[in-house]
């Protein structure tokens, strides 16, 4: 379960998050949307500790995430995020690419490596691309292998960071239909996505975020069909 | 029509100054090497305020001819230190360290060249900051810095001539006591450089090698 509990984080004099609480649970998929600067995205870097926080505390299982005693590269192990920019590592084989935290962070041989990164890329469709070097792959397919590579740390929580937003538009589907299909198995998830249709597919909840407040969040129906907030409504209104 | 007194003995003797040469050149790129990718890496970790001493004294190996350093370190370690060491090793110590402060930079610019967000996905999958350098960050500025540092190691090939300030009989060095011997400059100049071309032909294409296969992926 991840727990946010009062978060602050602020860039220098701009305070992005004024005060978060979410709560997370086992299996469940969560969706954030909301304008940009809303501090959505800077939330899921703040959850794997990628960005320290101002005030407030996020535990993930229950360890406190920017407490100075928490190992982060071991906690990291169970938090798999993905980027709006796929972050190829350019040097590599998309084989290479997946294998290279399961063997150098877990310590995995390479054979049992190579045999579950190519389980996940056949998973998310790239299973005949292994010997290929990332620059050769489409944005939608670099994005499905990032997908892979933080699958294959067989993480608890996968967060999601605008993962279509840079994708040319007939790309976008592709790696929707990963993200769904991992919903489906059970994922636990936390998407910020400006994909209101599959949001309201996919999500157990939905939060609507609005300069660094959490203005609301409910289930798809509610928030959808009959949000609450002025804000919310104007969002809506605006993306239709 | 041409007509020199050089000997098979002589070019023999350009050949043993060639291998002086090509020694002092890879001890001095090697170790170099190593410290430059020492002191970039630091130099960026550290940030420009907190690594200001050391890019100063780096900036002093770029900054003063080398003849000048041969002379200096010379009289240095053998008046001050009062240590008994070659010629040799006085020449592989400053060619190293000029080396470095060179590379420093070269290293610099390629780290600098990779993307923090691919560092931070390399960071999310649970790498500690060493395996982030070791198996993302390095290769990457590899590829970057390479034309540069091939670059640098050709220039310190030809600079290592001037390691005969500190008695060492490399291959120009070489050249001018023939030159002294048989007086017929042009022709051995003219030999002294196709030894330093023969030299240098290899790593200039194994680099154009590595650029090319790289370039691939």
């Amino acid at each position: 379960m991840i727990e946010i509990q009062n978060v602050r984080k602020s860039f220098g004099d701009l305070e992005v998050l004024k005060g978060i609480d979410l709560n997370v649970n086992k299996g469940e998929v969560v969706t954030v949307i909301g304008g940009s600067g809303s501090g959505k995205s800077t939330l899921l870097t703040c959850i794997n500790g990628l960005e320290p926080i101002n005030a407030g505390k996020i535990l993930v299982d229950g360890t406190e995430v920017h407490a100075k005693s928490t190992d982060l590269n071991k906690l990291r192990q169970k938090i798999g995020i993905v980027f709006q920019q796929w972050n190829a590592f350019p040097h590599l084989t998309v084989l290479e690419n997946v294998t290279l935290a399961p063997r150098k962070v877990l310590g995995m041989d390479k054979a049992k490596a190579e045999a579950i990164a190519e389980k996940q890329l056949k998973h998310v469709g790239l299973g005949d691309k292994l010997k290929t070097y990332p620059t050769r792959l489409s944005g939608g397919q670099q994005q499905r292998m990032a997908i892979a590579r933080a699958l294959a740390m067989s993480p608890d929580y996968m967060l999601f960071d605008e993962v279509t937003s840079a994708l040319d538009p007939q790309l976008v589907g592709e790696v929707l239909e990963t993200l769904q299909m991992l919903a489906e198995e059970g994922m636990t998830m936390i998407l910020v996505t400006h994909e209101m249709s599959f949001a309201r597919d996919v999500s157990d909840r939905v939060a609507f975020f609005h300069q660094g407040v959490m203005a609301e969040i409910g289930v798809p129906e509610q928030l959808f069909g009959d949000p609450q907030h002025v804000e919310t409504q104007k969002f809506l209104a605006s993306v239709r | 029509m041409f007509d020199t007194a050089l000997s098979a003995n002589d070019l023999i003797f350009l050949a043993k100054g060639a291998g002086i040469t090509i020694v002092v050149t890879a001890i001095s790129v090697a170790i170099g090497t190593v410290l430059g990718i020492l002191f970039g890496v630091i130099r960026v970790q550290l940030g420009a305020v907190l690594s200001a001493p050391l890019t100063f004294v780096l900036d002093i190996f770029r900054s003063v001819p080398l003849l000048i350093q041969l002379v200096l370190a010379n009289a240095f370690v053998g008046m001050v230190l009062q240590l008994q060491v070659s010629g040799f090793f006085v020449a592989c110590l400053v060619l190293s360290l000029y080396t470095s402060a060179y590379c420093a930079e070269i290293v610099r610019g390629g780290i600098d060249a990779v993307p923090a967000t691919t560092r931070r996905a390399a960071r999310s999958l649970g790498m500690s900051w060493g395996q982030d350098m070791r198996y993302i960050v390095l290769p990457l500025a590899t590829r970057v810095a390479l034309p540069s540092w091939i670059g640098l190691a050709l220039g310190v090939m030809k600079d290592s001539a001037l390691v005969y300030v500190v008695q060492v009989t490399e291959l120009l060095k070489s050249t001018q006591i023939l030159i002294t011997r048989l007086q017929e400059p042009m022709f051995l100049l003219l030999i002294c450089g196709a030894f330093y071309f023969i030299i240098s032909f290899p790593l200039a294409r194994f680099g154009g090698y590595l650029e090319k296969r790289w370039s691939n992926d």
